[in-house]
């Protein structure tokens, strides 16, 4: 099979999808014209990700990924949820096939930008350098 | 489950299958061996070949067996630019959605020094005779135009090409992979001087197929090493496929009316049922359609979650989708039609045989469009779309 059980899982089963009216952070990566966009929302209360949401246009492997992703940040503390990596999720979803690990790398993305986006709206100071270049990962 | 992926593959036949299994027992002689076990190969090998043969309505002797579709064309368009070449013509005409068969070969001609003209197909991706008329030069030594596409099913004016090619002295090759036991052909009538077909798309075998090549029109080998095929194709004859693939064609043959027929009728009402869906659009012709293609895009969702999702259904289907294809491009048919990227992105390609039922095209008709609406859901494209942000494509 292409994907793993728990991609197909995360695929058929997603957690967290949906919409964040109140969100303190949103992020959105990726393009529509290369078949990818994840959209991440946070509630944040305190130093901690108290909810957390995802609207996904792509495939199997883009759904499951922010799926993933959110499961993974969900309760967390900012500078936990600071050091998520795509590989991470990777490893999480027991793997990805080689062509579809730009799917783990937007997920990561995603959750940052929603990050970041909180840091703007509250005029949190926050180096930079510890951001992604947020890009079109699946166009490169 | 609901197979609806026949453009892709069929099942084999009962009937294909009983006429290859004593070539795959019993007679499992080489067709060059002299003894009689061989000789029995030879003469089921020649058999088939009379059946093609009245299936194209040409001659059994201009017809050579091959590994499918894509070497037929591989080997119809090499051969064609070769004998261009010596002649000092070096200019080839086909069209921007061709299968990759077509299209890779000529990328590699074209390397080689020659220059190709791919011809714009329309929104209804349908090229006209006229352009084919206007496109050809004196240095033009090929065209090449696919029967009926693959992915949106629109049937080409294949006998109005083929005309205007001989009048201008032109060698003419179609890609016939998706037509031949679908569609009534007749390379006489019609003009054609070279047909590429693949016996595993009418229930026959995979791995076999057959290049016509009218008589007086030359042709080389790809592959060197042996007299079979009159030298044409060396390596020992694909008995058993071979014969399976003739089998299968009689039998497509001789029910081809009454086959469309059916699958039309299916194919009508699923298009139907699917036009429903809000934004979304069929590609390709509603006319000049394959019996058994239908092909949508879907605004605001990406294939391969729907086909994922569809899978879990139970059926089988298939998308031009970028994620599909293992490229970054969506479907370049899609794209050769006008489709933007993002919608092209959403496409469902559901191919229909005659052993579909209509019990099968009611359960698509409504398992498919509660699919595509769980997807919209969960996608901010869809979300976009609905609050204005983005405009939709298709209305």
């Amino acid at each position: 099979m292409l994907y793993s059980e728990k991609v197909m899982d995360h695929f058929r089963h997603p957690r967290n999808v949906g919409v964040l009216d109140q969100a303190d952070g949103v992020g959105e990566v990726g393009n529509a014209k290369c078949g990818d966009i994840m959209k991440i929302y946070l509630k944040i209360d305190g130093d901690t990700v108290s909810d957390v949401k995802f609207e996904t246009f792509g495939c199997g492997s883009a759904i499951a990924s922010s799926s993933m992703a959110t499961e993974m940040i969900k309760g967390k503390k900012l500078d936990q949820v600071m050091e998520l990596t795509n590989k991470a999720v990777v490893e999480a979803l027991d793997g990805l096939p080689a062509h579809k690990l730009h799917c783990s790398v937007l997920a990561e993305e995603a959750v940052k930008a929603a990050l970041k986006d909180y840091y703007d709206k509250n005029g949190i100071a926050y180096d930079p350098s510890q951001f992604p270049h947020i890009d079109c990962a699946g166009c490169h | 489950m609901i197979y609806a992926d026949n453009a892709a593959t069929t099942k084999l036949s009962p009937v294909a299958l009983q006429a290859m299994l004593p070539y795959l027992t019993e007679h499992y002689g080489n067709p060059s061996s002299l003894y009689t076990l061989g000789q029995r190969a030879a003469e089921a090998l020649e058999e088939a070949r009379k059946t093609v043969a009245q299936c194209l309505h040409c001659r059994p002797e201009e017809i050579y067996f091959t590994s499918g579709g894509s070497e037929a064309d591989n080997q119809a368009i090499r051969s064609a630019a070769r004998w261009g070449k010596m002649r000092g013509k070096t200019h080839i005409i086909s069209t921007a959605f061709e299968h990759h068969a077509v299209l890779h070969t000529l990328a590699a001609l074209e390397k080689e020094g020659f220059t190709v003209t791919l011809l714009d197909v329309g929104p209804e991706g349908r090229v006209t005779p006229q352009q084919v008329a206007q496109a050809i030069t004196d240095e033009t030594c090929l065209v090449t135009i696919m029967y009926a596409n693959n992915e949106i099913g629109t049937i080409q004016p294949i006998g109005e090409i083929g005309k205007v090619c001989r009048e201008k002295k032109v060698t003419f090759h179609t890609d016939a992979v998706q037509a031949v036991g679908h569609l009534a052909i007749d390379v006489g009538a019609e003009q054609i001087d070279m047909l590429s077909l693949s016996g595993h798309k009418f229930h026959g075998p995979k791995g076999v197929g057959a290049l016509y090549v009218r008589k007086g029109v030359p042709l080389s080998p790809l592959i060197e090493g042996g007299a079979q095929e009159r030298r044409k194709r060396a390596g020992t004859e694909n008995v058993a496929g071979i014969v399976g693939l003739a089998a299968a064609l009689k039998e497509a043959c001789d029910h081809l009316d009454a086959n469309a027929a059916k699958v039309t009728a299916l194919r009508d009402k699923l298009i139907a049922g699917l036009a429903a869906i809000p934004h979304g659009a069929l590609n390709g012709s509603r006319e000049d359609r394959l019996p058994g293609n239908v092909s949508f895009c879907f605004e605001g969702i990406e294939g391969e979650s729907l086909l994922l999702l569809l899978d879990d259904k139970g059926i089988c289907a298939s998308s031009g989708s970028a994620c599909t294809s293992g490229s970054l491009d969506p479907s370049h048919v899609l794209l050769a039609i006008g489709r933007p990227h993002e919608v092209a992105h959403g496409s469902l390609r559901l191919s229909l045989c005659e052993e579909n039922t209509e019990a099968e095209v009611d359960a698509m008709v409504r398992d498919i469009p509660q699919v595509v609406e769980y997807l919209r859901n969960m996608s901010p494209v869809w979300r976009d779309l609905q609050k204005g942000d983005r405009s939709y494509v298709i209305q």
